[in-house]
């Protein structure tokens, strides 16, 4: 079978899965949908194998296909097909997505065993992963868009799985808005693209582009602009990263799939799928890599901050994602999407890890509770650890190879790129101390109450069920989390998922050391060979350079955490006194929130308060209530002739009679 | 002579009808009615029509009047209040009453139809006999006759379901 | 005389019985005014059956009587129906139809 046969398989199987259950939800019992769910995602990935495959049996420059099934519009000089396209991108997002995907399903078994919505909670993810298929497969913008719209409903779903919770639907409704706005982004520049080039198909639209538009032309760097409207608000790029936070009011699975390997990586895909758009408009290139730059620092700021376990790792995704931007929009695509794949195991380990953690606090995230849980759960910490040490780039992990990959990439761009580089090994620096001040606290020490029950009893602490966010009593029915919380050293589907992940993490990065092997750069590379970008190299010593300082900043970062939380613990109260507003900026959150309130969601409610208040009741009702009061006062009018009597009626036909003989009279005279 | 007998006939029935509608009492009004009733009879002699003369004077004046005086006794007659309760309506109704007697005059008068100012063409002398008539209904209007007919079935039936009283008691 | 001379008799006939109409209120005497207004009818269409010579306008007439009696027939048996329920014999009065 061709590649894009193969294509099709890994996006047919697991909306087949999400049917399945859906409409046997009743039928079946919660651990066969289970089993359907993980089935169809790790049946998916065997055939994005095999697509793969098939794919390095070609010639490095003919692995590029476009296979349509139907033509879906075709008129009016619209012609927009239900196609997909297969290249190295397309075949190495496949791989990523489902691979995590299936690792995730298979924790989520273990995790959501008691969960009253278990079916609900597998139907909607294996919709999700059709969803995440369904965009980086897309042949043409329009199918892009689809997928896209329904990634940000997946994402609506699952943030808000645990409805019966305020926290839970406010928080999905705000992503999903946020997203909404991203989606009017992505479809102008999908109009103005169809307008200016008269095409979506991908193929035709990268030919054509370069021919039309000239480089830094307005019309290419709006449609930039635009596209990068959209990516931000999907990867939660500054000023739409609001959401991201939020989400974690979500289950732990969902946190760990949709917000730190696939949904939030949708905007870095975009870049890097339409590079040549972007290489067209170097301004709005340029823009992308300072958001990335941006949110990556003020990304890390707020992590060290937090205290909410997942919230701090949400922070996190932001600032890695923050990294995928910049490698992206300056050029590095391989690199960028080296960090995107290693970045997908280490964070959805981390989340995992931090899941098991919040099981047995009994569903709490405040790690100012959390001590000593490397005595009492031996494995979940050690993949804690490994996890952390991906994430801030710890010498030989998957993490150091990827992320310095960029900065290097950056460095030798040269020009105000170094001074990005720059940027990025303070935010890496930053990266190494928010991950370990989290490892510092939560690990040594003492063990708190539950940590000290599960040591003495080996059962997990019950606390009352609540929100964590609000400390407000719950029950455990429907529509909340369930009534038992899981470990992963008492659940061995969640066991196996982080072990997998945690290999991962740890020997990922080993496919790309620079000078020793060339596996997954060789591979990407012909995708961007089109792009004059991706021809600058770093020399194999200047990426050893740029190694090294990784490297050092990485244990410099983990050094300072130790010293700050594990040795001196009074010294970060003492930070926090002496620099009294910084760290109000970092706990409020640099106050995204409060400006967006005020200068969106405010207006917004104004204009609603006038129109209701002027316009509706003026215009609207004033047409509808008058045109109904000057009909009924004719009729009023009309209505005086009715008056009962008899005489008068006889008076009228007289009198009409009388008026009908005069004019016959006159005009016959 | 003709002249005479329709000055006279015309009085009768001017005479009649005003009468009908000024008296008060509605018994005298009938009365009144019966005269301009015999007057029109002799106004259809004087137009050779004697069939139609005789039919009126036995059936509208014999049968129906004699039906309204059946009425009038049983109902007895009310005076009217002389208060107008429409506004306007006293004053609009001799105006509109004129009005329509001068139009209809003009239309006779300054009519273009000359044959109005003679006497009619010399008819045979059974020109308005009941055999005559007879055989126009039977042969020409004999839809119409029959169809008049029905029509006084109609009238008797309704008639007798309109005063019909109620088996218990009256109901509204 | 001149049919012309008749015909104009008619319509005065016919106006004092519209007067009449208008101007009473007893349901009884409407009825008769009613009766006017039908014989003026009758008395044009004899006239103009004599103008023209034949005999048609005759058989009209004697049509139109029999209409006449069918009305009176319903129009009383109405007023002694609306006696008989103790109302009062006044059109004024008699106004639940109206807008």
């Amino acid at each position: 079978m061709s590649a894009t046969a193969w294509a099709w398989l890994v996006l047919l199987l697991p909306l087949l899965g999400s049917i399945a259950i859906s409409l046997s939800f009743r039928a079946i019992p919660a651990r066969v949908a289970g089993a359907i769910g993980t089935a169809a995602i790790g049946l998916a990935f065997l055939c994005a194998i095999a697509a793969l495959v098939n794919l390095l049996g070609e010639e490095p420059d003919a692995r590029h296909h476009a296979s349509s099934l139907w033509d879906y519009a075709s008129a009016a000089g619209l012609d927009i097909k239900l196609g997909i396209y297969v290249d190295q991108l397309s075949t190495f997002m496949m791989l990523v997505v489902t691979g995590v995907s299936t690792l995730i399903h298979l924790y989520s078994v273990g995790y959501m065993k008691s969960d009253e919505g278990y079916h609900r909670f597998f139907s909607y993810l294996n919709f999700f992963v059709f969803s995440m298929l369904l965009l980086v497969l897309a042949g043409n913008f329009v199918l892009l868009i689809v997928g896209w719209a329904f990634v940000g409903f997946a994402s609506y779903a699952l943030i808000s799985f645990w409805y019966r919770r305020t926290t839970a639907t406010k928080a999905g409704m705000k992503a999903f808005v946020i997203n909404v706005v991203g989606d009017i982004g992505l479809v102008l520049a999908a109009f103005l693209i169809f307008r200016e080039l008269g095409t979506f198909e991908y193929g035709e639209v990268f030919a054509k582009a370069p021919e039309v538009f000239a480089k830094g032309e307005w019309t290419i760097t709006a449609i930039c602009l635009l596209l990068l409207v959209g990516a931000f608000a999907k990867s939660a790029q500054i000023p739409f990263h609001t959401w991201l936070p939020d989400a974690m009011e979500g289950p732990t699975p969902v946190s760990s799939l949709i917000h730190a390997a696939t949904m939030v990586t949708a905007g870095v895909y975009l870049i890097a799928r339409t590079h040549v758009l972007f290489y067209l408009a170097p301004t709005a290139a340029d823009i992308a890599a300072f958001v990335g730059l941006a949110t990556l620092l003020i990304a890390g700021t707020i992590a060290i901050a937090m205290t909410d376990l997942k919230r701090a790792i949400a922070y996190s995704t932001m600032s890695q994602i923050g990294y995928m931007i910049m490698g992206v929009s300056i050029g590095a695509y391989a690199q960028g999407l080296f960090h995107l794949m290693t970045h997908a195991f280490f964070k959805a380990l981390l989340f995992m890890a931090a899941g098991s953690i919040i099981s047995a606090m009994a569903n709490r995230q405040d790690i100012d509770r959390m001590s000593g849980f490397w005595k009492a759960m031996r494995f979940t910490s050690l993949m804690l650890l490994v996890g952390g040490l991906a994430l801030a780039a710890f010498p030989l992990t998957s993490g150091f190879f990827s992320k310095d990959s960029i900065l290097a990439y950056a460095e030798a761009r040269g020009g105000m790129y170094t001074w990005m580089a720059i940027g990025g090994y303070v935010g890496a620096f930053l990266t190494a101390l928010y991950t370990f001040r989290l490892i510092f606290r939560v690990l040594p020490g003492k063990p708190c109450k539950e940590a000290q029950h599960l040591i003495d009893t080996g059962e997990l602490y019950h606390g009352p069920a609540i929100n964590p966010a609000t400390e407000e009593l719950e029950d455990a029915e429907v529509g909340f989390p369930g009534a038992h919380h899981h470990i992963a050293e008492q659940s061995w589907p969640m066991a196996v998922a982080m072990a997998l992940l945690g290999f991962g993490a740890l020997f990922a990065g080993l496919i790309q050391v620079p000078g020793v092997d060339n596996v997954l750069f060789g591979f990407l590379e012909p995708a961007f060979h089109d792009s004059p970008l991706a021809a600058i190299h770093p020399s194999v010593g200047a990426e050893w350079r740029g190694l090294a300082i990784g490297g050092a900043i990485s244990l410099l970062g983990i050094a300072t955490a130790w010293l700050l939380w594990a040795q001196r613990p009074g010294l970060p109260a003492a930070f926090r006194q002496r620099f009294r507003p910084l760290y109000e900026l970092a706990v409020n959150k640099w106050y995204f929130d409060e400006a967006i309130d005020f200068l969106i969601v405010r207006p917004a409610l104004a204009t609603g308060r006038f129109a209701n208040s002027v316009f509706e009741r003026f215009v609207v009702d004033g047409l509808v209530t008058g045109t109904k009061e000057t009909v009924s006062g004719a009729g009023g009018l009309v209505r005086v002739v009715q008056s009962g009597f008899v005489r008068s009626y006889a008076l009228l036909l007289i009198a009409g009679f009388a008026g009908l003989a005069l004019y016959f009279l006159l005009s016959s005279s | 002579m003709e002249e005479v007998l329709f000055f006279l006939a015309a009085l009768g029935a001017l005479g009649g009808a005003v009468g009908v509608i000024a008296l008060r009492n509605p018994f005298y009004g009938v009365l009144a009615l019966i005269v301009h009733l015999f007057s029109l009879a002799v106004l259809f002699l004087l137009l050779s029509s004697a069939f139609v003369a005789a039919a009126q004077v036995v059936v509208y004046a014999g049968a129906v009047m004699v039906l309204y005086v059946f009425v009038v006794a049983y109902v007895g007659g009310g005076g009217e209040s002389a208060w107008e309760s429409i506004p306007g309506q006293r004053f609009l109704a001799p105006l509109l009453g004129i009005a329509i007697f001068v139009e209809l005059a003009i239309a006779v008068l300054a009519s273009s139809l000359l044959a109005l100012g003679t006497d009619g063409p010399d008819v045979k002398a059974g020109f308005g006999d009941p055999a005559a008539i007879g055989y126009l209904l039977l042969e020409k209007f004999l839809v119409p006759f029959e169809a008049s007919s029905i029509l006084l079935l109609l009238a008797a039936v309704g008639a007798i379901v309109l005063a019909q009283r109620k088996r218990e008691g009256e109901s509204a | 005389m001149s049919i012309e001379w008749y015909v104009v008799l008619s319509s005065l006939l016919f106006a004092v019985g519209a007067m009449g109409i208008l101007i009473r209120r007893s349901p009884v005497v409407i009825l008769l005014c009613l009766e006017l207004m039908l014989n003026a009818g009758n008395l044009a269409l004899v006239a103009f059956s004599r103008m023209v010579g034949n005999q048609q306008g005759q058989v009209f007439a004697v049509v139109v009587m029999v209409v006449a009696a069918c009305e009176v027939v319903v129009g009383l048996g109405l007023i002694v129906a609306i006696f008989r329920r103790k109302l009062p014999l006044d059109v004024d009065e008699l106004r639940e139809l109206r807008g």
